[in-house]
């Protein structure tokens, strides 16, 4: 019996106070997420238990208990304190996935901070643009980034502490700061901040089409969704060990790699390492991984490799699969049957959701390709796109519009009130997404509403791209748009208009290739670059980004009136 | 001449894919993709790298991540366009 039972009977009576209760969630006061997912289960006598079991690419095992977990979350909020740092302030987390990286979280959090975890692939100026947007007081990174945050160090006048957690003095430049979260005197009890549950918590930068990357602000009363959503679609009990794959960087990797399992007070799992496909069934071989969370692109190189693969290995003791980031195709859910028993479950959010809003339950029929039905609690509709009506019929493609109000959604974009409004339209939420509503009340997801690239499961924005590519001395003029890929779902490509006197080769090729990945970041970076004499642009000179993606695509290219040059 | 193929790589990977003070060692036996130092995204930029150097097109199939794996393993692949 899974821990949802009835779907219609939860979705029916449902109501958010039963996380809450479940989680104590305001106790003598207390609403501070750090707190849930450390300090609470020791004091429920959980101490002891297994927390976080990290395996490095080499091999190497850590072991983190509860009671670990709490004190050097303690050793981090006191470091913090001492050196100045004061509630409200954002500190800023770039490292690989490290004990340091999970474990600093909760000590930012329990000493008032707002933490902002950014991808550590991330370039200088995909980190710069993000600090700078935040104003961020302190970063705590590793020897391996330093390189990338000294290099824009000048241009941040707000940027006050660089914290290196394995650094020697002697390696330290300037006024950078060495701490060793194991190495620092043990701090066994500290006085967790007492944070409201609207008090700010965690900052996640998304991409848009236009503009720089928004700061998706979050409370700390997220956790009530957080938590009964790992409860109840990964369905993680007591006894499981989890395993989310995704990089706390971004949202699922802090949702449901850090607050929903430990606030649950499970076992969860980290594997810092590149994608290689025995590495990883070794890895649930290893550790008896029970509750999978991964993403399309993984399943489907994971395909790539057959089921001949799988079958070298002992995998029984899994016994949930979910998957994030992009629609699953249909071929992955018939594929995971195959090849681990049991179908992967699609579920859908976003960085502004905070948590799983639509997804296909443990127990529920599965509609290979479908995205499922609404999480208790979330009125989830699709919505015509100019009116922003409800579509009554079945079958339908509109916009995906959620009613605002669950504990989890975003409060504002960082600075940008403006766009935070932008997003609301009669009084919902609109994700951005198109989908379609079938007559049993499953979702089907169709696209994205805008040009952002989601490739691989994360969200690249195109204007970031092209500001980047002109930066690059060759190009003149530059459009990035997403390509279908087989793997990805989207892959980026770029059309480069050249600057005279520069020749179109597979050298210039390589090297803005190669400009992007270090500016911005290996998922930013074109795996394509058509050179093209100039771009198609409406007559007030905006590029035409739409007419690239149609040809890109083979879809009808529609009205092209307003083209300038065709 | 084998030599002279791993280190032209081994140069490559270095100066692209690691910082300038980097305490990385690269040699033709180290995982590059499966460590992380090389991620899956950048691969495509290693692999249009070898291409262009080599004047080879290495199609779809012969392009995983395995392949790309370590420099000796990269110069197995391109052994098969007769490249050595």
């Amino acid at each position: 019996m899974s821990n949802i039972g009835s779907y219609e009977e939860k979705y029916n009576n449902f109501d958010w106070k039963v996380s809450a209760t479940e989680l104590e969630y305001g106790k003598d006061g207390m609403y501070n997420i750090a707190y849930y997912c450390s300090d609470r289960i020791v004091e429920k006598g959980l101490g002891d238990k297994v927390a976080l079991i990290w395996q490095g690419f080499s091999g190497a095992v850590r072991n983190y208990t509860y009671r670990d977990i709490k004190i050097y979350s303690n050793n981090f909020a006191k470091f913090l304190s001492d050196l100045g740092i004061v509630p409200g302030d954002r500190i800023c987390i770039f490292m690989d996935r490290i004990p340091e990286l999970f474990i600093s979280f909760l000590g930012i959090l329990k000493m008032g901070g707002i933490t902002q975890p950014l991808f550590s692939a991330f370039g200088e100026e995909a980190l710069f643009t993000r600090l700078d947007d935040a104003q961020t007081k302190a970063i705590i990174t590793t020897k391996k980034h330093v390189g990338k945050v000294r290099r824009i160090r000048e241009k941040l006048p707000a940027l006050e502490k660089v914290i290196l957690v394995d650094a020697d003095q002697q390696k330290l430049k300037g006024d950078e700061i060495a701490f060793g979260m194991e190495q620092a005197p043990k701090v066994n009890e500290f006085p967790v901040f007492k944070a409201e549950a609207e008090t700010p918590s965690v900052l996640h930068y998304t991409s848009g089409t236009t503009g720089k990357p928004k700061g998706a602000m979050h409370v700390h009363s997220s956790i009530i969704a957080q938590y009964i959503t790992a409860k109840w679609v990964l369905d993680i009990t007591t006894d499981d060990i989890c395993w989310c794959t995704a990089d706390p960087g971004w949202v699922t990797g802090t949702s449901y790699g850090i607050i929903g399992p430990w606030s649950a007070g499970v076992t969860q799992t980290v594997l810092d390492a590149g994608f290689n496909s025995e590495k990883w069934y070794g890895f649930i071989q290893k550790h008896k991984i029970t509750v999978w969370y991964t993403a399309p692109t993984a399943i489907r190189l994971l395909m790539k490799d057959g089921v001949e693969a799988v079958k070298k290995y002992d995998l029984s003791s899994l016994r949930h699969l979910i998957s994030v980031g992009e629609p699953l195709n249909a071929e992955a859910v018939i594929w995971s049957e195959e090849a681990f028993d049991k179908p992967f479950h699609d579920s859908y959010w976003q960085t502004e959701t905070g948590a799983i809003v639509i997804t296909n339950y443990p127990g529920m029929k599965i509609k290979p390709g479908s995205m499922g039905k609404p999480f208790p609690g979330i009125t989830a509709t699709v919505v015509d796109q100019k009116t922003f009506e409800p579509i009554k019929t079945p079958g339908t493609v509109g916009l995906i519009a959620l009613k605002p109000g669950w504990p989890s959604m975003f409060r504002t974009y960082w600075n940008n009130k403006s766009m935070y409004d932008s997003k609301f339209a009669n009084n919902l939420y609109i994700c951005g997404d198109r989908a379609s509503i079938d007559a049993d009340g499953y979702f089907w997801f169709v696209g994205r509403d805008d040009d952002v690239i989601n490739t691989g499961g994360h969200l690249v924005g195109p204007f970031e791209i092209e500001s980047a590519l002109l930066e690059h001395d060759a190009v003149a003029e530059s459009a990035a748009i997403g390509k279908p890929d087989q793997v990805n779902m989207e892959v980026v490509k770029a059309f480069v208009a050249l600057k005279p006197g520069y020749e179109a080769n597979a050298d210039l090729e390589l090297s803005i290739m190669n400009f992007i990945r270090k500016k911005l970041s290996p998922l930013a970076m074109p795996q394509e670059i058509e050179f093209v004499e100039s771009l198609p642009k409406t007559r007030s000179g905006k590029i035409m980004r739409r007419l690239l993606k149609a040809k890109e695509w083979g879809q009808e290219i529609g009205d092209v009136s307003t083209l300038e040059n065709d | 001449m084998a030599e002279d193929l791993k280190n032209l790589i081994i140069d490559y990977v270095k100066r692209e894919y690691l910082e300038e003070d980097s305490e990385e060692e690269v040699n033709e036996n180290t995982p590059l993709i499966s460590s992380g130092i090389v991620d899956s995204f950048s691969m495509v930029s290693l692999k249009t790298f070898l291409e262009k150097k080599f004047n080879v097109k290495i199609p779809d199939d012969k392009a995983t991540p395995e392949a790309f794996d370590t420099v000796n393993n990269m110069v197995n692949l391109l052994k098969e366009f007769n490249v050595t």
